[in-house]
């Protein structure tokens, strides 16, 4: 279901098609208390090589189920994903192991790819220095502050080699200062390393600052409900006009799909 | 300049801008990081020596100062015979005798080998126990509530037979240790593993960490904690099952153990020899628990930010 599918080939046009995931008619259902319920229904979404996807929406629009699922962390109930090699996935939390210091826990997810001991420790500095962490290698976790540990948590995931980077919320925890600033880190990291980027959020202006094409979910069951593309050249600030058009279009579309759970 | 360049070639002229843009933020943003960072820093410093005795060590001197001098009080009040409570100067007599006889030391050493020796048992049959327990679904249903309705048990009652079993002898002080202390060091690492957040697992996960790499890169480190706060517990087991089992079998081939010398103080009817048993016996316990638990739990806590200074 990995590495094989990743590049398949179109039979009507023969070119080779690739992506970094592919999501195909996926659905999930969890047992609830009224039954089998349905959180996922009929996704479909590809992300390209190199691309950088949002998925936004309210609660219960099951965008955290699809993280997982492209993860590999739960299986779908119905449909198909595939994607190039194991994504590398962050989390809202750092989700750093707080028995290492921050360069051995990058070292750790570099072991668990393979890579030679003699590599690592050269290998972790780099990618603290990628995320601008360049003195924090013997740092344990709780000496750093909030944003600091996103940056290593985002060093480590970037440490799997990975095509695709899975990321949970990763921000919504920090400071609206901290936040802005780790947008701008993500986006020139983003640009420097080349690796496609699904990222969730339920926060609008954050996903159009970022992304280069913004999927809207509905909540309850999770159906995609509309796509963006993102044309504004980056770097974008938050602040700027063009954000902001953009913002209040999806946030309309947003509300007006909450605003369906309040009518029965 | 920026004209010329823009006019050269349309590729250039629609990467170029971009690229400037973001090199100048990219100064900015270094910076405005490297301000994040210092006012978010975390300080830590370890308390100086002063501080420390003032908050740590000094209280423990006046609570046991003050028990002294309401048992010298006491005496002094005549509350009760000299039999049944022995001043501490007659304590202290006795812990000089025993001192210049050179027996103090035999005393202490015959039980603390047998203790140490008995726990470090325990640890070998008890981690594995323990890992094989909460990885297990199938023993952990098996023996799980065994395994902590043994805790319950008090080990006094694993003398009996034990003497039958193995006869008066070191080997039947150990199995007391082993019965008394294996649970405890088995349910402390069981309880560690079950409070690993589950985040934890789910990133190691996502890194590729499952199976046998999953337990040694992520549970095992993860759980550390709970373990040794078992290893605690199981030692202060492994210490009062040794003096429950010297206490109940004394024979002459056993040797004089802090356990024994209580005994003896009964039969002998002598008050200062049965005070100064349970002193030592208080005493070692709390020493090993400080000199060699308390600092490893605090280490593996401080490591982990996880230990609070107020």
């Amino acid at each position: 279901m990995a590495t094989a599918l990743a590049k398949t080939t179109d039979a009507d046009t023969g070119t080779s098609v690739e992506y970094a995931a592919r999501i195909e008619h996926v659905s999930k259902s969890f047992a609830g208390p009224a039954g089998q319920q349905l959180v996922l229904d009929d996704i479909t979404l590809d992300v390209a090589p190199g691309e950088f996807v949002t998925l936004l929406g309210a609660s219960g629009c099951g965008k955290s189920t699809l993280l997982n699922l492209v993860a590999g962390l739960d299986k779908p109930s119905a449909g198909g994903i595939s994607t190039d090699g194991r994504p590398a996935l962050m989390f809202q939390e750092h989700a750093l192991f707080p028995w290492l210091t921050a360069g051995k826990n990058i070292e750790l997810a570099l072991r668990l790819r393979g890579l030679p001991k003699s590599d690592r420790r050269a290998r972790a500095e780099e990618l603290l220095e990628l995320v601008r962490l360049k003195g924090a290698y013997g740092k344990r976790v709780h000496e750093l502050s909030g944003g600091m540990r996103q940056r290593v948590a985002l060093a480590r995931a970037l440490a799997q080699d990975s095509q695709l980077l899975l990321m949970d919320e990763p921000f919504a925890a920090l400071d609206a200062i901290t936040r802005d600033v780790l947008h701008d880190e993500l986006t020139r990291i983003w640009r420097e390393t080349n690796v496609s980027v699904l990222f969730v959020t339920h926060n609008v202006r954050e996903a159009v600052r970022l992304a280069e094409r913004v999927v809207l979910l509905s909540s309850r069951p999770g159906r995609i409900a509309r796509e963006w593309t993102v044309d504004i050249p980056q770097p974008r600030r938050i602040e700027d006009s063009a954000v902001a058009d953009l913002s209040v279009e999806i946030t309309e579309q947003l509300r007006g799909e909450i605003r369906r759970h309040g009518q029965h | 300049m920026a004209s010329t360049e823009t006019s050269a070639g349309k590729t250039e002229a629609e990467t170029d801008p971009v690229e400037d843009k973001s090199a100048g933020n990219g100064g900015d943003l270094a910076g405005l990081e490297a301000g994040l960072d210092a006012l978010d820093a975390v300080q830590t410093r370890r308390a100086p020596f002063r501080r420390t005795f003032v908050e740590k060590i000094f209280p423990p001197m006046v609570a046991v100062a003050l028990v002294l001098v309401i048992w010298q009080v006491l005496v002094w009040a005549k509350v009760t015979d000299s039999y049944k409570l022995p001043a501490p100067s007659a304590v202290w007599d006795e812990v000089q005798e025993a001192w210049l006889e050179g027996t103090l030391l035999e005393y202490i050493w015959t039980s603390v080998s047998r203790g140490l020796l008995g726990f470090l048992m325990a640890l070998v049959i008890g981690t594995p126990l323990g890992l094989l327990v909460a990885r297990v679904k199938f023993v952990r249903a098996a023996i799980g509530p065994i395994l902590s309705g043994l805790q319950s048990l008090p080990s006094v009652a694993w003398v009996p037979p034990a003497v039958l079993w193995l006869g008066l002898n070191d080997s039947m002080m150990y199995a007391v240790i082993l019965l008394g202390a294996v649970p405890s060091i088995a349910n402390g690492l069981v309880s560690g593993v079950d409070q690993v957040p589950p985040l934890y697992l789910r990133a190691g996960r996502t890194m590729g960490a499952t199976g046998l790499r999953g337990t040694w890169h992520i549970v095992v480190p993860a759980a550390l904690p709970g373990y040794l706060a078992g290893l605690k517990q199981g030692w202060a087991f492994s210490w009062r099952s040794l003096m429950a089992a010297e206490i109940i079998a004394s024979s002459p081939d056993l040797g004089v153990g802090l356990g024994q010398l209580l005994e003896n103080g009964r039969t002998a009817n002598s008050m200062p020899m049965v005070f100064l048993a349970i002193l030592l016996i208080l005493i070692v316990g709390i020493a090993i628990d400080l000199l060699i638990f308390s600092p490893l739990e605090r280490w593996v806590l401080r490591s982990r930010g996880l230990l609070v200074k107020n």
